[in-house]
């Protein structure tokens, strides 16, 4: 799933200072999961937000609005009847949500109210870790089922870096040293030759590299299949 | 045991602390109420396990959350002990008040559209 961090409440209220009617949309989506952009966090900010204007003396009116999902325009149409009912609106979804309210939405003013991070999971209840960086070109059957890509700081694809230390990554002793995961776990199952050819240089063109990426399923496109 | 404690405070009962919500305590600062605490059961012997130890955790979420908002965080609190301890309940409730006595009232004012 998206992984996204809300934002300060500082940073919220900064945006929306002017504002004295808004509009929080949450998403049922990744956000929900990761709790951060649920039906939950949703009021959670709206209450705080209406603390804050209190105690600054000044009114505002909030309203919620969870959405199926931001990122499909059947359900981003759902909000068009009230959506102009508002100074603004902050999402919670990730940053895909904003963007299709702003493109379907060009008058009204959308904030983002989380900081997208990544693509991951949780490994335990509240800690969330990236797996994937959409490279466009999925190996992870060649690295005993790890991303190098994601999952090394410098993306390395012919083995660890010198500053592997006992597991650990150099850049932050908490972050896992993927390739030692990889070359134990290719020992432990007797095929570490599979490590041993020089892998080409990737190519980065399905990831970010080649811009802005689009995937067409022609079947889809033609309708319901 | 005919025990005596601040009128100032309004009772509101939950099956469990587990059951109080970060929104309960939000909504409640955000009406104006000068202060919050939930009396929970001794810690480890609570009926559900951890209802008074997630009960804490929310507890700790708003302090932070009014932290940030420039709200003494002491507003709010989490006790524990047991429903046996009628005494300690009394004790409690006048320590709190005198806590939000000192900190004076709330600075969330009730505001009215203009």
């Amino acid at each position: 799933m998206i992984v996204a961090d809300r934002k300060s409440l500082e940073e919220i209220l900064t945006m929306v200072k002017d504002n004295k009617k808004i509009l929080i949309a949450g998403c049922k989506g990744c956000v929900t999961v990761c709790n951060v952009g649920g039906l939950k966090e949703v009021e959670i900010l709206a209450s705080s937000m209406k603390i804050a204007r209190k105690k600054q003396g000044t009114h505002i009116d909030i309203d919620i609005n969870v959405l199926e999902r931001q990122c499909d325009n059947e359900y981003v149409a759902g909000v068009s009847d009230i959506i102009g009912n508002y100074d603004a609106v902050i999402s919670l979804a990730c940053g895909v949500g904003p963007q299709f309210l702003s493109e379907m939405y060009p008058d009204q003013t959308f904030y983002p109210g989380v900081n997208t991070t990544f693509f991951g999971g949780a490994t335990q209840h509240g800690v969330w870790e990236e797996r994937c960086a959409g490279c466009g070109t999925c190996a992870i059957n060649n690295f005993g089922g790890l991303c190098p890509i994601a999952r090394c700081a410098k993306s390395l694809m012919n083995g660890p870096c010198g500053g592997s230390s006992n597991g650990a990554c150099e850049i932050n002793k908490d972050t896992v040293c993927i390739w030692d995961v990889i070359v134990r776990k290719k020992m432990d199952a007797g095929k570490l030759e599979d490590l041993i050819g020089v892998r080409g240089i990737k190519n980065w063109r399905t990831a970010r590299d080649g811009g802005p990426r689009r995937s067409i399923r022609e079947e889809l496109v033609q309708g319901n299949i | 045991m005919r025990l005596s404690y601040p009128a100032d405070i309004k009772v509101i009962q939950v099956p469990c602390t587990g059951r109080v919500d970060i929104l309960h305590l939000l909504n409640a600062i955000e009406d104006g109420a000068d202060g919050v605490y939930v009396a929970g059961c001794l810690e480890g012997e609570c009926h559900y396990i951890e209802g008074n130890l997630k009960a804490r955790r929310k507890v700790e979420y708003v302090k932070k959350t009014l932290t940030e908002l420039g709200i003494e965080p002491e507003r709010v609190e989490m006790y524990n002990l047991s429903s046996a301890q009628g005494a300690r309940f009394a004790e409690i409730a006048s320590e709190m008040v005198g806590k939000i006595r000192e900190l004076g009232p709330t600075p969330v004012k009730s505001t009215h559209a203009a």
